[in-house]
């Protein structure tokens, strides 16, 4: 098993379109049959190394070479992409994107379909592997109707019929629900099993990925390996904080309790850490000295919803239904569900975007009377995709926009539009074509571009998808101080610690309905809430639990409240 | 945004639904072609009463077509206008005689002219429906398996299935990005001057092209990923057997071909001529 299958040595690799090199002198060698993480900041290259493995690079993305990169004994500049696609299976980031065929069956079959294969022996295959992964029973829908998880069982099914004997998923847990992804995780896992493949996962969520066995995880950081070693090995190190990467939660808690991480053999799985009496107590005792409650009650009431619903069309199975609930002035909540679950529709009722059963009242105006325009004066809503919001070329054109259309006086539109940009920190790249910038800035500029119009509500749809820690502290801080500022802010988040750290509110969404409006801490304590709305349980439940602490929530919160005090010193 | 305003294949199991592709664009093609090239009015009559009934067996709503319906009436009005003011005694040249409708110098109306007018109408009846009757009910990959089957090649064939299959994508992401436009301050409602609409959709447009153009390159990548492309041909999933009823379609099309070359004969050429 030991036959190293991916061999990079001493590997260089640069963007025509870039000045300096991705990957700096890369020596990375992969054997066989082992399970690999690689994990890093955006930008340290890590998709970069996913390029290699399946011909991307030198073929699309063109680019200078120095060194070598053999994959299963080929070089991968002598290799074409179609090559390489018998070596390499690739399932891409947004399996949403990636579908070709118009149902199940057709997608999986597509790369049979390109190697001219018979008709028969296709369904055969197909057949046989979408009971492999149960999924023979989607095979006549579109792909695009089922829910996150079997979308990415979906276009692994894809890939899974070329038998490939390496396995590369970038980043397979950013547009999943939580407990899709852990499915998704159970599944590689299966496969991998069943087939020897090397699997190689590209994603920098350690808490969700770390508990499935890997066996070395490799650090990339400013395109260079930083470590490269077992899980075990760098939880003892403090690589991970250095490189931007969150550690997982527990080993956090660990730490901030004040144990000695260093004497714990085994750090990589909760189940494995010592038992003994010691670091139950030493977590005990940190709650008790720290757990003060942080609750500010007794607000305004702000958005009242009356029994809303929607439906899009006779065929929906879930339609929005029935949801009933008030906001209150200064809230920060959060709205989590599974995908499809209604969101993203109720949230676009609000702003007016689509018609609605039933009454929406800010401030006890009902919002029925009022244009789009004129609520968009109330209600600001930020995209998902900064991509779909912005419209001209400079930063502060963007951000004046909505002025501008409002017929402000020039003097004034300057004014508020500086200050705004001063409150995102934007303010030195107001004459910045918004092209040059990052991902997390062209989101502060869609959040100032709406923040600008001085709504008293800004409902944000998953602002931190696929971002790494360093553009979620930086957003997700930024929405933290406009809150205490007095803005009240929904947040749609698939992520359940940022729903535990920043809201103090949760809606949770299971088809179609509001199951539950109570406090995050109270939402993941409850078993059937949990699997209700296809949640997961951060590692820090899972801590609680196995040192038997009296009361786990006391410890989660008596973490976040941690958190919250660190943020505010920054 | 609803799904009856959506122009694109939708599933359905009508008869005509349940037709080979390749049978429905070879049907298209032919009774087209054959209307096109005559100007027999009773065989367009038929043509035309026919499509519309096949419209209403296809299960087609009014809802689904109207918009790109009003876009053709609007489109076909000016090419009507435009052929009468170009040569109103076309219709008089045509079949031989002259009947005076309107009498107004250059633009003298004939009941000729006017037949002739009827003709180009009819044409418009009769093939509209067809096509729309095509795109509406053809699976956009059997289409493309369709149109690789009379020997257009396979990657020819699949970026026009993907672009058809991008219409319903492309509206909804219009109809998003109009949305948060709105909320932005643009006005393109009905009370909106047309100088403020056409500003209004520029600003749409761009974050609809570089959010689109992400997509477009995401699945080109994935298609090469698994080897579109690395052959010469390629095998169709999608592909189905001919049926009786495909066999019988295709009949009924050659035989439209055939009425029309007979027709030729029986008018000697292309009119069909009731004034003489």
């Amino acid at each position: 098993m030991n036959k190293p299958i991916i061999e990079f040595k001493n590997f260089t690799f640069k963007y025509v379109s870039q000045a300096e090199a991705t990957l700096k002198d890369i020596n990375l060698t992969i054997n066989a049959g082992e399970k690999i993480l690689i994990a890093g900041p955006s930008g340290s290259g890590k998709s970069t190394i996913g390029h290699c493995l399946n011909g991307l690079i030198p073929e699309i993305y063109e680019g200078d070479i120095q060194g070598t990169c053999r994959i299963n004994g080929k070089d991968i500049i002598q290799s074409s992409i179609f090559d390489l696609s018998f070596t390499t299976s690739t399932i891409l980031q947004d399996s949403d994107s990636q579908f070709i065929g118009l149902t199940v069956g057709e997608d999986i079959a597509f790369a049979l379909e390109n190697d001219c294969q018979k008709q028969e022996k296709m369904q055969k295959t197909i057949q046989s592997w979408s009971k492999k992964l149960n999924i023979n029973n989607l095979l006549q829908q579109s792909p695009q109707a089922l829910s996150g998880g079997q979308k990415q069982i979906v276009a692994l099914a894809g890939v899974l019929v070329d038998e490939s004997p390496i396995l590369l998923f970038d980043e397979p847990l950013a547009n999943l629900d939580p407990a899709a992804g852990e499915k998704t995780m159970q599944v590689i896992d299966q496969v991998q099993y069943s087939l020897h493949a090397t699997v190689i996962i590209i994603e920098h969520r350690l808490e969700e990925v770390l508990g499935h066995d890997f066996d070395r995880i490799v650090l990339i950081d400013d395109g260079k390996i930083l470590a490269d070693t077992t899980p075990n090995n760098l939880l003892h190190q403090n690589k991970l904080q250095d490189s931007g990467v969150r550690p997982p939660l527990y080993l956090d808690a660990l730490k901030k309790a004040g144990i000695n991480i260093n004497k714990i053999p085994k750090l990589e799985k909760i189940k494995n850490l010592p038992t003994g009496p010691k670091i139950g107590a030493q977590l005990s005792h940190w709650i008790e000295s720290n757990s003060e409650n942080t609750s500010n009650e007794s607000k305004h009431p702000l958005l009242t919803l009356k029994s809303i619903g929607h439906r899009y069309n006779k065929k929906q199975l879930y339609p929005l239904k029935d949801v009933t609930t008030t906001i209150k002035q200064g809230d920060f909540v959060s709205i989590v569900g599974q995908n499809g679950a209604g969101k993203t529709t109720l949230c676009r009722a609000i702003c007016g975007f689509i018609n609605y059963e039933g009454k929406i009242s800010l401030a006890n105006q009902d919002l029925a009377e009022l244009s789009i325009k004129q609520r968009a004066e109330k209600i600001g809503y930020v995209m998902q995709n900064p991509n779909q919001m912005i419209s001209q070329k400079i930063v502060f054109d963007e951000v004046a926009l909505g002025l501008r259309l409002r017929h402000i006086d020039e003097d004034q539109i300057t004014e508020r539009v500086n200050q705004t940009l001063k409150i995102c920190g934007l303010y030195p790249f107001r004459h910045w074509p918004i092209s040059a910038l990052s991902f997390g800035q062209k989101k502060r500029i869609t959040i100032a571009a709406i923040l600008v119009l001085e709504p008293e509500l800004i409902i944000l749809d998953e602002p931190t998808a696929g971002q790494d820690w360093k553009t979620y502290t930086e957003i997700m801080n930024f929405l933290n101080q406009l809150n205490h500022q007095g803005k009240t802010i929904m947040i749609i988040t698939h992520d359940m610690h940022l729903m535990m750290e920043y809201t103090n509110r949760s809606l949770a969404f299971a088809k179609g309905r509001l199951i539950a409006d109570t406090t995050p801490l109270a939402l993941l304590t409850d078993d059937n809430l949990v699997k209700a709305a296809s949640l997961r349980r951060t590692s820090l439940f899972t801590l609680a639990k196995h040192y038997n602490l009296p009361n786990p929530n006391k410890f989660v919160q008596t973490y976040i409240n941690d958190e919250r005090k660190h943020l505010q010193e920054r | 945004m609803h799904d009856e305003q959506i122009l694109g294949y939708q599933p359905g199991n009508s008869l005509i639904h349940s037709l080979n592709g390749t049978t429905k664009l070879i049907f298209l093609l032919l009774v087209s072609i054959s209307c096109m090239i005559t100007y027999d009015t009773r065989f367009l009559l038929v043509i035309c009463i026919f499509s519309l009934i096949l419209l209403k067996v296809a299960h087609i709503k009014w809802k689904q077509i109207s918009f790109i319906v009003k876009f053709v009436v609007i489109f076909a009005l000016i090419n009507l206008i435009a052929v009468f003011i170009f040569q109103p005694t076309y219709g008089q040249t045509l079949y031989h005689s002259k009947n005076i409708l309107v009498n107004a110098g250059y633009f003298t109306l004939t009941s000729q002219e006017l037949f002739y007018l009827l003709n180009l109408i009819l044409k418009y009846i009769c093939s509209v429906p067809l096509v729309l009757l095509f795109l509406l009910t053809t699976n956009p990959s059997q289409f493309a398996s369709s149109l690789n089957s009379i020997g257009i090649s396979y990657k020819i064939s699949y970026a026009v299935a993907l672009a058809l299959r991008y219409i319903p994508n492309i509206q909804t992401s219009y109809w998003e990005i109009s949305a948060a436009q709105q909320a932005r301050g643009n006005e393109l409602s009905k009370k909106a001057t047309l100088s403020q609409k056409i500003r209004g959709t520029l600003n749409i447009v761009t974050p609809l092209i570089f959010s689109n153009l992400n997509k477009i390159d995401t699945i080109s990548t994935a298609m090469e990923l698994r080897r579109f492309g690395s052959k010469k041909k390629r095998t169709w999933y999608v592909t189905q057997s001919f049926n009786l009823a495909d066999y019988l379609v295709i009949l009924i099309a050659l035989l439209s071909v055939i009425i029309v070359v007979i027709l030729f004969k029986v008018n000697s050429g292309r009119f069909y001529n009731p004034f003489i």
